[in-house]
């Protein structure tokens, strides 16, 4: 399976780090909503198809990534940095092959 | 700054950088692995929408200009520069001090400035077969066009972790962790046995 960073280009998945179900929204830290911690520590979509999800490309340029993979295939259909402000620093678009 | 010692060359008794030719030398030396230790070797980090400010301040002080995109570099023999990750770079200088040559420079309301330069050991392959002996050892393309000269790479070598700057058409710098850089150098050595090398 390839990821393609849009900082480092296309990289093997061994570079990269999963961090997680990317559906999830964090409540703010002084959130007493039960329900809504409950649903961010457990409640997962689990799709048999294309899922959302944060990845770090940890043995490259570090950055976090939201990330579109498919769970039937592992075909990556979209790969964005995480924090939003780095547009200009891309070079690779995502290429969507696994 | 304190003086430094190689990491290549601690153990008296089995020093790892050994000169002279080794391997299959007897057809051709194809590559030649050397330890460049340049006095100085930085992190420069831009805090969001500081990076071109970062980029002058670092043609102010190198005199190197930074190519757009991604990983784009340059180097003009003595100092480098590249991008290693968005917003980063690594700035290196056959000089020690250059950290407080950045000192006025990059401002903190830039960014950071980071020495590593007793953190990495820098390790240059150059040859006609430096492609072909790095791409055993890296999962990323090494052809000229896809990584021109200048240009760097932030990857990996089973777990551990590489920078890599093309500084020539067949020549390329490795910075790895200081305490990786024993081991990293058995297995640059290995790799290149096959095609014959040279340490200096
Ligand atoms: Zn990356």
């Amino acid at each position: 399976m390839l990821i393609t960073c849009p900082y480092c280009g296309p990289r093997d998945v061994i570079e990269f780090t999963y961090q997680g179900d990317g559906n999830r929204e964090r409540p703010q830290p002084a959130s007493q909503n039960l329900d809504a911690w409950n649903a961010y520590v457990y409640d997962r979509l689990n799709p048999a198809g294309d899922h959302n999800e944060i990845w770090q490309h940890s043995g490259g340029c570090r950055a976090h990534l939201k990330v579109v993979r498919n769970t039937l295939t592992h075909d990556i259909s979209s790969v964005a940095f995480a924090r939003g402000d780095h547009k200009a620093a891309a070079r690779h678009k995502a290429e969507g092959k696994a | 700054m304190v003086e430094r010692q190689s990491p290549l060359e601690l153990a008296p008794l089995e020093p790892e950088l050994r000169t002279g030719s080794h391997g299959d030398f007897e057809h051709g030396i194809d590559v030649i692995l050397s330890e460049t230790r340049p006095g100085s070797i930085l992190q420069l980090a831009a805090w969001p929408g500081q990076e071109k400010k970062l980029i002058s301040g670092i043609r102010t002080v190198t005199g190197l200009a930074l190519p757009d995109g991604a990983g784009a570099g340059s180097t003009d023999g003595v100092r480098s520069v590249f991008g290693f990750a968005p917003g980063k770079f690594t700035v290196v200088d056959g000089a020690e001090g250059l950290a407080s040559a950045f000192a006025n420079v990059v401002t903190p309301a830039i960014g950071t400035v980071t020495d590593l330069s007793h953190g990495r050991t820098a390790i240059r392959i150059a040859g006609p077969k430096a492609e072909w002996v790095l791409a055993k050892l890296f999962a990323i393309d090494f052809a000229l066009p896809a990584f021109p000269v200048g240009a760097g790479r932030s990857t990996m070598h089973h777990d551990v972790f590489a920078q890599i700057q093309r500084t020539g058409a067949d020549q390329f710098d490795i910075y790895v962790f200081r305490s990786f850089a024993r081991s990293f150098w058995k297995a640059l050595c290995h790799a290149s046995e096959e095609v014959g090398y040279e340490v200096q």
